[in-house]
């Protein structure tokens, strides 16, 4: 077995487990406290939302802003499933969303094939098409799942209490996710067609709109237990530091492996050149979506362990202007470069929250949002390509280094060029 | 070059952290008695955040030079929680891991009073927070009370009923109700001003939402125009209410606007505001010599008329440090039974606290008049 | 292969798109319903929301202005513009309190006419924040955007991000302006006249206005009108000037443009400052329109302009004016007939739906293939 990894993938594993483990040590003799240990967590938890947003814009070209929108919704559809558990003692969440998610993404996959074979289909629609069977599917779950409810209750609740819990929660976190890709899918594939900027700012608006139904949860929406601007409160905290490293590893090691097959090559060579891209065979808007959808799942997964971190969960926090944060992580750390991204998530929840919070002196705690913009200006007026630039570490470097233009001109305003 | 940055960068993020975790650790104890603020200093509404800041800064100092609290001088540590979750939680996690803090008063917002109230339940902390009007933030979600969170205002529904029998009491039928559908202390009042309102055979002919950031109401305020609604709740703070009443003035609107203390600043517009009333917790005509005093010295230190934040924030402070000299020891278990049980005369009454942790103290309901607040009504619980 | 009829015909539906469309046709018959409706239930109600959302449209138009010339030339969402956007309100405001620069044509020449005076001096207020705001801007191109030219596009953006927290956060100390929402004294006086079938009548002091008129203020003719001559202004310098044939050439080919000896780097300093002075004014015209100011101010219209002139296809004048006259409507209308709490999202929704109908806004040329 071991034959079959190369050096630098121990090199990588050995890595991390051996950096979870000090962290572990340092936690248990109480060196690094709660501080620290749920700054280490949000950052964990930001690089994985910034490691999707790094696949979507950093290797795909498609400036989106509409990152925060899904983790919202992994949060808020995670944090309810593990609310009925915890609270309501019931699967029901777990059980419609199972449905639901199982349900929907095999009508896709389904409808894919179908439709794969109708030449000239816009993708408006197709939009239609699949949004009409999302939402069949989603009320035949609703309907199928409150008649399971009961079986899966009682199956559940023959494991021990806090098995049952972190089963729950670990199925709450990844079905979040493939709802938060699922949602994706549906909005990528009209908005996908628009150019670079337009698709931003349709991102963007995605976003807000998203913030919007959050803050009416409890009335538009029917989802009386997310109280909208008003907080959820009482969801289970079980997000701990082995989940949050788990997970980014997952996604890292998952994210690594996408690039270096044939698909991440696609991937890279759509935000590379579009039009060489098509020349060469490739399905630009296939590839996109991919890109989209998988970022966003990791968008979802991570908002599903943001919820069960603080217990507490507000509209607020899923404002636009937070929006940017990945974005800044991922141009802080390198676009293209996922060892930049983990490492700038986690520097930036520890100078932010952490750092600047300690040695700032009583009286100059309103500076702090003075000071993180200058850091961030200078470090981009020294770096523009980010700290990283396309740096990555031997276990995430690419096989074939990926081809650049020579001499690229930046300085020329066109659509391909917005790309790079 | 990138690899010498990633090891360079690492070992500095390390070597801050270790230095932070083993740095202040070694300062605790002492001859302080260590109090947090937390309030919200960067963000949205640092307004807020400052003037509640200043109120409990200057209780902290009253008592100090009253000689401190058990013989010890109160050192205060002020975090910023931005009104938000997650900068909240790290400033609570911060004030109790690294300054091991056995007292917080803040947050100001309820959407990071609630998990930092869960983070203090949980480390034996006693939180009390000035402002913070959602229930959640003194209940567990079953319903039960918080040993070790208390508030210094009223919960929502309080302020609701009193507005929505004062607006009865004044001949009042009809009645539109805007609200901040962003905001839980807003959401709040109106939902319980309308429960109240049309209990008392008043009707409410609208009802209509905006966020926090809206700057234009021209839409709403057209449909209230157009209702002829006798009252306007727009139980929001000033910076709202000196929009929505401006504009309303503009859109020919002849309600009479009613609101809660949100209202209580002195950046109020009165000549915009004209003829409203608000609720809130004490009337500055007060002769008792706590409200006389701390309006006077508040002006001479900072210049203006205390808003109901800083009051808040007063009365907060004052009642955690009066429930330290109470309890007569520094231990946060004391402390929380002291509260529960205190009787102080602060400046928004006499406060007890229920069992569910909320004063127990009666509102008192001002008028906007040619261009002052003057007291209009006293509405006791 | 099945060649019945029917399949032909549903093959043919769905080739043709059609599906898409009649999905996007059903969503605005269902709000042209929704409008007819309210027109004919209180039709002065229905033409007082039209007017009030041409005056907030009118206000996203100011700063639309700005943002679209600025990124028609330098490619950039300059999302520090909503902030030199507050900073132009704040120095109207301090000029006015602080040097009563809108009262110095009266104290130097008593004997002009009040009206003339106040013009007078609202003009110097303006044209004070204009230039401190063109000041600021080029500043921050010069030391934030220009080393970064030749960076990827995203360093740039992401360096606005930093100097959009910075401008908000440095406004909000206490040495520099403020933390607090600060009452805005208007120089001008607000008179609102409710126009009806029975004439004009000038409302104040609480009355009701006379049922079945339509209420419009002096302060919305003021923005309506300075609007529109800043539009026309900017139009002119664009297509007319020198300097506006420069940016074209800038906009369309910067390499040639230097080529053809075109100082760039000026006229992209010149872009910002014109785009800033825009702003400054803007900042003024709502500080006036809203009477407060507060140093977060920018960021929502400072947002919703720029969708606006997203949507009216960015890098087109007209197209930016179009665009945030349709958002002031979007965001009105669908707070009075459809539902206050989702007022926003609908106006992003409508955004979306535009964009998909036309991927360049409504004015947008496509964007040209790389040569």
């Amino acid at each position: 077995m071991t034959k079959k990894f190369s050096k630098s993938t121990l090199w990588f594993l050995g890595a991390s487990i051996l950096a979870y483990a000090v962290l572990e040590i340092l936690i248990s003799t109480q060196i690094l406290n709660t501080f620290w240990n749920t700054i280490i967590r949000i950052g964990g938890v930001m690089a994985i939302v910034s490691i999707g947003l790094n696949l979507i814009y950093g290797f795909n070209g498609q400036f989106s802003l509409g990152q925060w929108g899904f983790y919202a919704i992994g949060a808020y559809a995670a944090a309810d499933v593990t609310y009925r558990w915890s609270i309501n003692k019931s699967a029901d969440g777990l059980v419609v969303l199972f449905l639901a998610t199982t349900l929907s993404g095999i009508v896709i996959l389904w409808l894919r094939k179908k439709l794969a074979n109708i030449r000239g289909l816009d993708p408006l629609s197709a939009f239609t098409i699949y949004l009409a069977a999302t939402i069949i599917m989603s009320a035949l779950a609703w309907w199928v799942g409150i008649a399971v409810t009961p079986a899966v209750t009682g199956a559940l609740n023959i494991l021990p209490a806090p098995v049952a819990m972190q089963v729950v929660f670990v199925i709450a976190v990844l079905l979040s996710a493939i709802l938060a890709a699922e949602i994706s899918f549906l909005f990528g594939l009209p908005i996908l067609s628009l150019g670079s900027d337009y698709f931003g700012i349709a991102t963007l608006g995605f976003s807000i709109i998203v913030k919007i139904l959050l803050d009416n949860s409890d009335t538009l929406l029917g989802f009386v237990e997310m109280k909208g601007a008003r907080g959820m409160v009482g969801i289970p905290k079980e997000t701990s530091l082995f989940w949050v490293f788990f997970f980014l590893v997952v996604s890292v090691v998952l994210v690594r492996n996408l690039l270096r097959s044939s698909y991440g090559r696609a991937i890279i060579s759509v935000r590379e050149d579009e039009i060489a891209a098509k020349a060469m065979g490739i399905d630009i808007a296939e590839y996109k979506i991919l890109a989209f959808v998988l970022g966003s799942f990791l968008a979802g997964l991570a908002g599903g362990l943001y919820a069960h971190i603080n217990g507490f969960l507000h509209p607020n926090t899923f404002n636009f202007i937070k929006s940017f944060d990945p974005m800044i992580i991922i141009v802080f750390g390198g676009l293209g470069s996922i060892t930049g991204t983990v490492f700038a998530a986690f520097a930036w929840a520890l100078i932010l929250e952490g750092v600047l919070r300690l040695f700032l002196p009583q009286g100059f705690e309103t500076w702090r949002f003075v000071v993180y913009p200058l850091l961030l200006l200078v470090t981009m007026l020294l770096r523009p390509k980010g700290i990283f630039g396309e740096y990555e570490i031997p276990f995430l470097r690419q096989i074939l280094p990926p081809i650049r233009k020579p001499a690229e001109t930046p300085e020329n305003n066109s659509t391909v060029e917005a790309q790079s | 070059m990138s690899k010498r940055l990633l090891v360079v960068f690492s070992f500095l993020i390390v070597a801050s952290m270790l230095l932070g975790a083993c740095g202040p650790a070694g300062s605790a104890g002492g001859d302080t008695i260590k109090v947090a603020i937390l309030a919200p200093l960067s963000g949205p509404v640092p307004t807020f955040g400052v003037s509640t800041r200043d109120g409990i800064l200057m209780a902290i100092e009253e008592w100090n030079a009253k000689g401190g609290v058990l013989g010890k001088q109160i050192e205060a540590i002020v975090a910023d929680s931005q009104c938000t979750a997650d900068p909240a939680v790290n400033a609570a996690n911060k004030v109790i891991d690294q300054d091991q803090v056995h007292y917080i008063i803040g947050e100001v917002c309820s959407s990071a009073s609630i998990p930092v109230s869960e983070i203090a339940e949980q480390k034996g902390v006693v939180q009390i927070s000035p402002t913070s009007t959602n229930p959640s933030v003194t209940l567990n979600p079953d319903g039960s009370t918080k040993n070790y969170i208390f508030r210094a205002c009223f919960i929502d529904p309080f302020q609701g009923l009193v507005m929505a029998k004062f607006a009865l009491s004044q001949g009042k039928q009809t009645a539109f109700i805007m609200f901040d559908q962003g905001n839980d202390y807003v959401l709040g009042l109106a939902e319980a001003f309308e429960a109240s309102f049309t209990a008392g055979g008043g009707t409410i002919v609208g009802k209509e939402a905006y966020t926090g950031q809206d700057t234009d109401f021209s839409a709403i305020l057209t449909k209230v125009a157009d209702s002829q609604a006798d009252v306007l709740f727009i139980p929001d703070y000033y910076n709202v209410v000196n929009l929505v009443a401006t504009q309303a003035k503009e859109r020919g609107v002849t309600s009479t606007l009613m609101g809660g203390d949100g209202w209580d600043s002195s950046d109020l517009d009165l000549a915009a505001a004209d003829g409203g009333f608000f609720s809130n917790h004490y009337s500055a005509e007060d002769t008792r010599p706590v409200v006389q005093e701390f309006v006077s010295r508040y002006e001479a230190k900072y210049g203006s008329k205390p808003d109901a934040l800083a009051t808040l924030g007063y009365d907060a402070a004052n009642l955690l440090l009066a429930a330290i000299e109470k309890a007569g020891e520094d231990d946060p278990a004391k402390v929380k039974d002291a509260l529960a049980s205190l009787q102080y005369d602060a400046v928004s009454g006499t406060i007890t606290f229920d069992e569910f942790h909320n004063p127990i103290k009666a509102a008192a309901i001002m008028q906007v008049k040619d261009g002052k607040v003057i007291f209009a009504d006293s509405i006791a619980p | 292969m099945n060649t019945s009829p029917i399949a032909q015909l549903i093959q043919k539906i769905i080739k043709q798109g059609w599906m898409g469309k009649s999905f996007l046709l059903l969503i605005t018959l269902l709000a042209v319903w929704r409008l007819v409706v309210a027109l004919q239930e209180n039709p002065i109600l229905f033409l007082q929301q039209v007017v009030n959302g041409l005056q907030l449209g009118f206000v996203y138009a100011l700063i639309a202005l700005g943002y679209t010339m600025v990124y028609g030339i330098v490619r950039l969402i300059n999302f520090a513009h909503g902030d030199v956007f507050m900073v132009g309100a704040f120095v109207s405001f301090y000029s006015i309190t602080r040097f009563q620069l809108h009262t110095w044509a009266e104290r130097l020449f008593p004997a002009m006419p009040d009206g003339v005076s106040l013009i007078i001096g609202a003009l110097t207020v303006m044209a004070a924040s204009m230039v401190a705001c063109a000041l600021l801007a080029v500043v921050i191109e010069r030391i934030a955007y220009k080393p970064l030219r030749n960076a990827p596009r995203i360093s740039a953006l992401i360096t606005a991000i930093g100097v959009s927290f910075f401008l908000e956060y440095f406004a909000a100390l206490n040495f520099v302006f403020s933390p607090n929402f600060i009452t805005y004294r208007r120089p001008i006086e607000v008179v609102t006249w409710a126009i009806g079938p029975g004439g004009i009548t000038t409302l104040g002091g609480g009355i009701a206005p006379p049922p079945g008129t339509i209420l419009i203020s002096n302060i919305a003719l003021i923005i309506i009108l300075t609007s529109i001559i800043l539009m026309f202004g900017l139009q002119f310098i664009v297509q007319k000037t020198r300097i506006g044939k420069a940016m074209r050439s800038v906009a369309y080919d910067k390499q040639t443009a230097r080529l053809m000896g075109i100082n760039t780097d000026a006229i992209i300093s010149t872009t910002f400052a014109i785009g800033a002075a825009l702003a400054g004014a803007a900042g003024m015209l709502y500080a006036i329109a809203f009477s407060q100011i507060f140093f977060w101010m920018g960021i929502i219209p400072g947002l919703k302009s720029f969708v606006a002139a997203v949507l009216g296809g960015i890098g087109s004048i007209p197209g930016a004016f179009i665009g945030a006259l349709i958002m002031g409507q979007a965001e009105v209308i669908s707070a009075a007939y459809i539902s206050t709490p989702l007022r926003d999202a609908i106006a992003f929704s409508i955004l979306i739906i535009v964009l998909l109908v036309r991927p360049t806004g409504i004015f947008g040329e496509p964007e040209r293939e790389k040569a």
